[in-house]
Formats: C-alpha cells, structure tokens, sequence
C-alpha cells in the first residue's frame, strides 16, 4: 500500500464526489427555477403564490442546503482551477481544499441567520 | 506516483512469445472514429473553468441579492422583479447568468452520464433527454427575460 501518494480514498477522491453531488443539486435547482421565475409572464398572481412556497419555514431550511451546495460547489471549483492552472496547485491541492472548508463554514455561519431568520421566527413567534 | 504493477508469475517473454503491447490511453489509433478526431473534449474542459470562475461572481451575488439583503427572500415578488428588470444590467446579468450555468451543468451532465451509463442506447438516450431539457430552459428563460412585462395585469 502507497504512503500518501494515493489519491482514491483520500480528501481527493471525497471532495470530487461533493463536487459531483453538489454539481447535480444545483442543475436541477436551476431547471425548476427557471419555471418558477417563468410565471412571471402567465400572471403576477401565478408567480406570487408559487414564490410564496419559497418562504415557508421548511423550504427555507432547503434553501440553506442549496446555498451550502453552490458555496462548496463554487469555492471547491476555484480549486479545481488552481490544481490545473497554477504550477504548485497539485503540490497545495489538500492545503486548499481546507481552505474551502474554512471559507465554507465561515459563510455557512454568516448566511445562517439571513436566510433561517424568518423561519425560525414563523415557527417559535415574535 | 507509485503506481502498483502486477506480477506475472514465470512467464517468460522472448522474440517467440512477445509480452502483448499495450496502447497508451490515449494513442489515436486506426479504429479511432473520425467523428471523435477534434478538440471538443479539450474546449469543453477550458469552458467549465473559464465560464466556473465567470459564474463565481454571477451565481453568488445573486444569492446574496436573493436571499441575504434586503430582508431575504422575503421582499421576493412580482413587483420586486419589475423593478430588477427594468434595469437592462440585471436583465443582462440574469441572460448570461442563465447561459453560463446551463451549458456549465448541463456539459457537467453530459460527462457524469458518460462515466456511469455503459450500455451505448441508455447513454444516448439519457443524452437527448439532457440536450432536450437544456435547451428548453435557455431558451424559455432567454424568452422570458426579453418578453417580461410589468403591465400584464
Ligand atoms: C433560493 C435562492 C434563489 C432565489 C430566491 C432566487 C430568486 C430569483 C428571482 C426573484 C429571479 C427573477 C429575476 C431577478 O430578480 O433577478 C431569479 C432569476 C434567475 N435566477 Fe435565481 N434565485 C435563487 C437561486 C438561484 C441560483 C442558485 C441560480 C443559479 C444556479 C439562479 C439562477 C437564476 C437565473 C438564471 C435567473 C433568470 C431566469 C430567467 O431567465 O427566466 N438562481 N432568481
Ligand atoms: C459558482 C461557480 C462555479 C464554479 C467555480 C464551478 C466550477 C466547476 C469546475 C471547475 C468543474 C469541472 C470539474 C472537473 O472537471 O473535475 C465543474 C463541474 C461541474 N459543475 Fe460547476 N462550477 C460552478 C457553478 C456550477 C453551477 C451553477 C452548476 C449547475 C447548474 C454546476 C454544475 C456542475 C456539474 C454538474 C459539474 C460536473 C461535475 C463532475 O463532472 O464531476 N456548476 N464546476
């Protein structure tokens, strides 16, 4: 068995499949989103009532996933780049990619209360 | 890279018995089809970065507009769009953000569906299913950014 030469079974391999993953949510986000923001041409009403599933307490839990997707999906494909434009990216590829985790979760924190506010005071008051 | 070779155990190879050759992966070889002999794949590889980090910029600054200023995706609605695309710089951020990461996810797809569908008519058709959808939401999202009016009521 290779010492730490190995890239199946490391950081490397699992932060490709959260690249995978993440890619795939975010593409079927979008297709959805484009219908939704289409009824803007059937009626304002149309487009109100389906925005409004948007605001309820659990969808804006799903929110925070999709916002968790495309920042990991965002700030891991700068990384991506790094690896194959930068000529010491493969020797830093595993420095990086705590880096994007450190990012992640610093803006995981910052958006937790902007985008979970309102559900979090739909569903215990004030 | 330490790569592990396996061992053949006692065969010997002479000028009688040569050991089989093995292509390299990506040598271009008589049964190599034409239709495959362009840069396509190359292309696509320099688009995912180059429209990645140009979608950076779009995608998350949509976010925070969307769900962090403002009061969140609370403040989202027919009257909050009007107002967006009466301005032809977001009617143009949202037209190339649309581009951009369709064709990004949707080539992204396309090589996810060649890595796992193995039987030739399940990965074709899984392909046109793919083609057929991306095309339909560029085109109904290009349609309805050029087509929106704030008086339809
Ligand atoms: C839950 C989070 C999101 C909300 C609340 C949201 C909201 C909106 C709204 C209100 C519009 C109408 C135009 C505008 O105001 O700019 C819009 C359009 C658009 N959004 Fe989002 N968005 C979200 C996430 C995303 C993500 C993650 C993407 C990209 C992957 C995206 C891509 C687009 C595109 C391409 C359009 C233009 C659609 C068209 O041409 O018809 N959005 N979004
Ligand atoms: C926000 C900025 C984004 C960046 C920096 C980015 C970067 C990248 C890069 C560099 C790749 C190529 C990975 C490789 O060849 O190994 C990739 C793949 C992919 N991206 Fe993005 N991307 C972004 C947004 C998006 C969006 C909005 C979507 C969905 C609509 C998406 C869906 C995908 C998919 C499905 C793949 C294929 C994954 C795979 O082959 O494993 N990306 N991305």
């Amino acid at each position: 068995m290779p010492a730490g030469t190995l890239y199946r079974g490391r950081e490397g391999m699992w932060s490709w499949v959260a690249h995978r993953v993440t890619g795939v949510l975010v593409f079927f986000f979008l297709f959805v989103h484009v219908l939704d923001t289409a009824l803007v041409r059937v009626s304002p009403e149309a487009y109100d009532d389906t925005i409004a599933v948007y605001k309820t307490p659990i969808v804006a839990f799903m929110e925070y996933g999709l916002v968790a997707a495309v920042l990991f999906h965002a700030l891991n494909g700068l990384r991506v780049v790094a690896v194959d434009f930068w000529n010491k990216g493969a020797r830093y590829q595993r420095q990086m990619l705590w880096t994007v985790v450190g990012v992640w979760a610093v803006l995981m924190a910052g958006a937790a209360y902007p985008v979970l506010g309102h559900a979090f005071r739909e569903l215990f008051g004030s | 890279m330490a790569i592990e070779t396996t061992q053949v155990t006692d065969t010997t190879y002479s000028p009688d018995n040569p050991a089989p050759v093995i292509e390299p992966p990506r040598a271009r070889t008589g049964r190599t089809p034409r239709a495959t002999r362009t840069n396509f794949e190359l292309y696509g590889w320099l688009f995912m970065r180059l429209s990645g980090i140009v979608l950076v910029v779009l995608v998350l600054g949509h976010l925070l507009i969307q769900l962090v200023l403002d009061g969140g995706v609370s403040k989202v609605s027919f009257a909050f769009v009007a107002g967006r695309w009466a301005s032809p710089f977001w009617q143009a951020w949202d037209l190339i953000m649309l581009w951009l990461a369709m064709l990004h996810g949707g080539n992204g797809l396309r090589t996810i569906i060649n890595d796992y569908a193995e039987r030739d008519t399940t990965r074709f058709w899984l392909k046109m299913l793919l083609y057929t959808a991306t095309v339909f939401t560029v085109l109904l999202g290009t349609l309805v950014i050029f087509t929106f009016d704030p008086n339809i009521r």
